[in-house]
């Protein structure tokens, strides 16, 4: 232990302890710019700045570890001074647009700057202009970038894209693509976990706010809304909505209230998915030297642009039924329209996602089974959704809690937790172990594949054989994990990916916190969900046993090959690696 | 009222040229990666300061350069642009009146011509494709990429072994290099803006003399591949050491009675103990490296025999042949080549010289090292003949200087013509006095001066212009070799030769030790992946954790040189390795650029290899 003494108040803390954590353990707050836990300890935004007595220049806390005996001062005068004048001069190279800024009242240069009561701007204004098109569901305004570096570093070390480049130098460095490429002509997975961790506007999805409202305003269209599992666990945040206020239901009530025609449960179609890939899985399983080994699941679309721009050798490994959002999009534009006698091409058809690659996932040329145009039309983050809630002057806890449309509002907590790493794995044993075994596990049989460990293993006996499966979340972790499989160091025949950490909980679309990873706090929620459910088993929701027995008959049936799953070779990542490998097919590059 | 002041500066004057000269030295040590078009930008802006403002060209066209630089930089230019630049630069060059504006526009536009991907890059793509490499300031000068800040916080630490142990991931020739690194890591250091660099040679030197103990070095299982390695100079030590603790089966063949090539034969003992040398090289065969002195490959072994019996082939061979003036008389018995000198003293056969004077022709290092030797044995007075200027010599300075301390005279613009004969011994050199000219290729140049030659009476010549490499029976087998040298590329590999790799001296040319060893390891790398392995060389030794110590002025400690009056009789070390209490601040100094700075971010340190 080390003793030091801060703004007076004598502390004890373990070695090796920065500066700033021990001013947070003795209860004093520093302001923090650049600062991530773990990922960027850089001292880089020099806010964080301390004075050690002894030392005429001021110490970055973040970057250096207390020493016994330290006199620590978080507000001297010399500190107060060069504090300011530092967020002073980033604000010189900041477009100051608060009142039009997509991090507006979320902003922690806002928030900093305001704190040191920065009432006036000293410097002249040199801000760079923007070089970026706006092509791409991930858009970057380079006149608000302060090159925090945290989005290179989460990019680099959490998600091990490696897409941002630290580019140029002295005044003129900035943020870039790396080798000047445009951000569309790269790998990016568009995970969106840049997004989440800047800390000012620079990086945001692009909006589709008003493409949806002017869906809903037109009358020939049937808006049809769609919820993922894992918004219904986040969407109360930013809205300052105790989480026990925060239902799903509550959500449907503000957004039937906004005009959408029909609103559904993305978690019908998670179960869909089960039925689809957990048989898929079987189908392999009793072909098992007709297919490549393991099996992985594919309702990421980050994950699914992460593993053909970089690994497109196992492309074939992918199962191939869709994401949940495409299935319940064909579903709706051919089975619901069918029933319920609607013109599939009137029908809008909207998800909300805690995604930004799910944004490029709808754009997919291909995705166009049911025939009426792309089966989806309209991608919404959760952040989108509050935003449109606000604009709509919606006092959210005042609604009171609404159902889902029917049928196909129905889902099941095995659904539920799709949006939770590990969740489509465990959903997927429950019903692959009642497709081989005739009877249901118990529900938390499977329940070793929770948690927010990065790679998770587990092997569980199914009938004669034994199943060994993994689960990764993270795109760093992934990678670790291919290499491995690449290398023959494990085997596994199912694998779980999830390009977020933490799952779809943690998605780059859900709300931004400063310094707060929420992953795992969501995700408890939705196995809190999941564990009152009365359905916990897919493939006992009543609405997938009618529309199979309505429409597709059987699990990977023609109609349901059709509709339901994808042909991943179809499209391309614009530069697919290792393209050499493809030289001698008919692959167009 | 006086009417009349002497000439010189004023206070504002001097505190000009103080900032100036500081200028100077900072830019001298700055990093290594600023962006060229930006450095143009700046460099243009500090002319214009210097204009008087009388003329246009000067007083307007510089900072309309600036402007048009600064448009590229924030990325508003276009090509039309560059043009422009271009043409403001040269007509400034060829019409300002006075130096001022007319070599800063030449050096501008040298630098835009020269820097013009990097200007097309930004205009074109928003994008500085400048890669100067991102490392820490002494770790980018250095050949061999040494962990320095690493090894310095252990030295720091008081733990020696550990330090040596870093060092050796890098460079397994610590204790060679503490004695005679020419240390150019020590040119970019950064802590030479606040005060001067940190002596990092001496640190080495006290991590190797204070080491706690011996240690194993980590060793990957057996593969049972053969390398032969040729030359046991510090190039082929440094491949047998990686190659060795990668699982391989390495024999060095040394055409000399001891390995350690031009460390042993090149360099006398009063700059590098022969013991230390043989502990190093000890330590080094010890890890399992065969070793079979004498034997020369050409002669003894051909060629095509080693590489029947091995799987893989380093040639090292160096510089050993020395080169001649082409005077009569040359091959009198009282003229020596340095190169023959050297490695007889490497021998053990120390010649007498009491009483003489002896004249040494060259002036680079190894012109230094017969000099001071000779005065060690026992010459009245040494003399050296070299045809440029003190300043124009490739020596490194504190030879240059040493070898003055030690009473040695240099005899500079004299360029030797004709070796005074009598009864078939030498007695003389002939000199034609020079004078200095046009700078080309950043030397200047010379020529005979209207003065007439004289002779320099002497008892004995040492010639010292340089070394030549002796690589015929590499070229009969058909390895390309140009003037004697390999060519190999800078990962040591041979066009069309597989498995065939060279690297040092006989590649480059004369050079340093450090980039002998620096070519050694990319050769074991290369040598690695292409017998089909990835054996990856690691850091093994945790590192404290880096202090705040803020920037407290500190100036550098050097060395102790023994005193001329001993040292110069004798061919002891003439350095003496730092006290406990200088090794300990001279570490404390350094501002760990590894945790500081850029290296926060990136670039601190390479884990392995």
């Amino acid at each position: 232990m080390v003793n030091v003494t801060i703004d007076g108040k004598k502390v004890q803390v373990e070695e090796h302890t920065s500066i700033l954590k021990a001013a947070r353990q003795a209860g004093v707050d520093i302001p923090t710019l650049c600062y991530l836990e773990g990922v960027n300890e850089i001292g880089a935004c020099r806010v964080c700045v301390v004075e050690i007595e002894g030392y005429r220049q001021l110490a970055a806390s973040c970057n250096n570890e207390v020493q016994e005996g330290m006199v620590i001062h978080t507000n001297s005068p010399k500190v107060r001074e060069a504090r300011k004048t530092n967020v002073q001069l980033i604000l010189s190279q900041h477009n100051v647009s608060c009142t039009s800024c997509i991090r507006g009242g979320n902003c922690q240069l806002q928030k900093v700057s305001n704190e040191l009561g920065l009432f006036e701007e000293p410097y002249e204004k040199n801000v760079p202009i923007n070089r970026f098109r706006y092509n791409f569901p991930l858009v970057r305004h380079e006149d608000k970038c302060i090159k925090c570096l945290r989005c290179l570093q989460v990019c680099e070390k959490i998600q091990q894209v490696h897409i941002w480049d630290f580019i140029n130098h002295a005044s003129h460095t900035t943020i870039g693509v790396k080798g000047g490429l445009p951000l569309n002509d790269t790998n990016c997975a568009l995970c969106g976990q840049c997004i989440t961790h800047c800390p000012v506007g620079a990086l945001r999805e692009w909006d589709d706010t008003d493409r949806f409202f002017e869906a809903l305003a037109d009358p020939e269209k049937v808006v049809v809304v769609q919820i993922a599992p894992a918004v219904r666990a986040a969407w109360g945040e930013s809205l300052g909505l105790p989480r026990e206020k925060a239902t799903v239901k509550r959500m449907v009530a503000a957004i039937r209230r906004m005009g959408a025609d029909l609103i559904f449960d993305t978690t019908f179609s998670a179960d869909l998915t089960i039925m689809e890939e957990g048989s898929e899985l079987l189908e392999r399983l009793q072909h098992k030297d007709d297919h490549p080994w393991p099996m992985f699941t594919s309702c990421c679309p980050g994950w699914v642009r992460f593993l053909k721009g970089h690994y497109p050798e196992l492309v074939d490994n992918l199962s191939t039924s869709k994401s949940p959002m495409q299935m319940f999009g064909a579903t709706i534009k051919s089975y619901y329209a069918k029933m319920m006698d609607i013109d599939p091409d009137r029908i809008f058809n909207v998800a909300i996602m805690p995604c930004v690659a799910k944004k490029a996932e709808c754009d997919i040329p291909v995705m166009n089974d049911a025939g009426a145009g792309p089966d989806m039309d309209l991608v919404l983050t959760t952040r989108e959704v509050d935003r449109m809630i606000r604009s709509e002057h919606m006092v959210p806890e005042d609604l009171e809690e609404e159902e889902f449309d029917d049928p196909l509002g129905i889902g099941t907590g095995a659904g539920v937790i799709f949006g939770a790493t590990g969740g489509v794995m465990e959903a997927a044993l429950r019903t692959a172990y009642y497709l081989v075994e005739g009877e249901n596990p118990e529900p938390d049989a499977f329940k070793d594949v929770r948690g927010l460990q990065g790679w998770k293993e587990a092997s569980f006996d199914m009938g004669e054989t034994t199943l060994h499966v993994a689960v990764a979340s993270g795109l760093g972790n992934t990678r670790k994990l291919i290499e491995a499989i690449e290398a023959g160091e494990v085997q596994y025949d199912f694998v779980e990916i999830m390009a977020c950490p933490g799952g779809c909980s943690g998605g780059g679309g859900q709300p931004i916190h400063e310094g707060k990873e929420l992953a795992g706090k969501r995700g408890e929620v939705l196995y809190g969900l999941d564990k009152v459910d009365n359905l916990r088993f897919s493939h006992e929701n009543p609405a997938i046993i009618d529309c199979y027995n309505d429409f597709f008959g059987n699990p990977l049936s023609e109609k349901a090959e059709k509709l339901l799953h994808t042909d991943h070779h179809a499209w391309r990542m614009p530069y697919e690696r290792d393209q050499h490998l493809y030289e001698d097919e008919d692959y167009d590059f | 009222m006086t009417e009349m002041h002497m000439g010189g500066l004023n206070a504002e004057q001097s505190a000009v040229a103080e900032l100036q000269k500081a200028l100077g030295e900072r830019f001298i040590k700055s990093t290594l990666s600023p962006c060229p078009v930006e450095f143009t930008a700046a460099f243009v802006n500090i002319c214009n300061s210097q204009s008087c403002g009388k003329c246009t060209p000067c007083r307007v066209g510089l900072q309309q350069l600036h402007v048009l630089i600064e448009q590229v930089l924030s990325g508003r230019g276009t090509p039309e642009t560059l043009k422009l630049i271009e043409k403001t630069a040269r007509d400034i060059s060829l019409t300002a009146d006075c130096a001022i504006g007319s070599e800063s526009a030449a050096l501008a536009l040298e630098a835009i011509q020269g820097f013009r991907k990097d200007f097309m890059a930004h205009i074109e793509k928003g994008y500085c494709e400048f890669t100067a490499n991102d490392l820490i300031p002494c770790m980018s000068n250095c050949p061999a990429r040494v962990d320095i800040p690493g090894y310095i916080s252990l030295v720091e630490a008081g733990r020696y072994t550990d330090a040596v142990r870093l060092i050796r991931k890098d460079n397994p020739l610590p204790i060679s290099c503490g004695s005679i690194c020419e240390h150019p890591c020590e040119l970019n250091c950064r802590r030479g803006m606040l005060d001067d660099p940190i002596n990092i040679r001496a640190l080495k030197r006290y991590a190797c003399d204070h080491m706690e103990g011996d240690y194993e070095p980590e060793k990957y299982e057996p593969t049972g591949k053969k390398i032969a390695v040729i030359g046991g100079g510090p190039a082929g030590l440094t491949v047998a050491y990686y190659l060795t603790i990668m699982g391989h089966s390495v024999t060095i063949f040394e055409q000399r009675s001891h390995l350690g090539g031009m460390m042993r034969y090149g360099i006398p003992n009063y700059r590098f103990d022969k013991e230390l040398l043989e502990e190093e090289v000890q330590w080094i065969i010890k890890q399992g490296v065969e070793v079979r002195t004498n034997v020369i490959v050409g002669d003894d072994i051909t060629v095509e025999d080693l590489l029947e019996q091995y799987d893989a082939m380093f040639i090292g061979i160096g510089a050993h042949d020395d080169r001649q003036l082409h005077l009569v008389g040359e091959s009198a018995p009282n003229v020596v080549s340095a190169v023959q000198m050297l490695r007889d003293i490497g021998e053990g056969i120390y010649p007498d010289f009491s009483g003489e004077t002896v004249a040494v022709i060259g002036g680079g290092n190894v012109a230094m090292d017969v000099a001071r030797s000779s005065v060690r044995l026992g010459a009245k007075r040494v003399i050296v003949i070299y045809r440029r200027r003190r300043v124009d010599m490739t020596a490194q300075q504190d030879e240059i200087r040493n070898a003055l301390a030690e009473g040695c005279e240099i005899v500079e613009l004299h360029n030797p013509i004709n070796l005074e004969l009598d009864h078939g011994v030498v007695t003389g050199v002939t000199v034609q006095p020079q004078i200095i000219g046009q700078i080309v290729n950043g030397r200047a140049s010379m020529r005979d001066a209207k003065e007439d030659p004289f002779t320099i009476k002497c008892d004995r010549v040492i010639v010292a212009i340089g070394q030549s490499i002796d690589s015929r029976c590499f070229a009969d087998y058909g390895i390309p070799v140009n003037k004697g040298r390999i060519l190999a590329d800078d990962g040591g590999v041979i066009k069309d030769f597989d498995g065939v790799f060279s690297g040092g001296d006989c590649v480059t040319g004369p050079a340093t030790v450090i980039k002998a060893i620096a070519a050694g390891k990319t050769a074991a790398r290369n040598i690695d992946t292409y017998l089909g392995y990835h054996h990856v060389i690691k850091r093994t030794v945790e590192l404290p954790p880096v202090k705040f110590k803020g920037r407290i002025s500190c100036a550098r400690s050097e060395m102790n040189e023994r005193g001329v009056e001993v040292r110069r009789h004798d061919f002891e070390m003439f350095e003496e390795g730092l006290s406990d209490e200088a090794a300990w601040q001279e570490s404390n100094r350094c501002l760990h650029c590894d945790h500081y700075g850029f290296g926060a971010f990136r670039g601190g340190r390479i884990e392995e290899w």
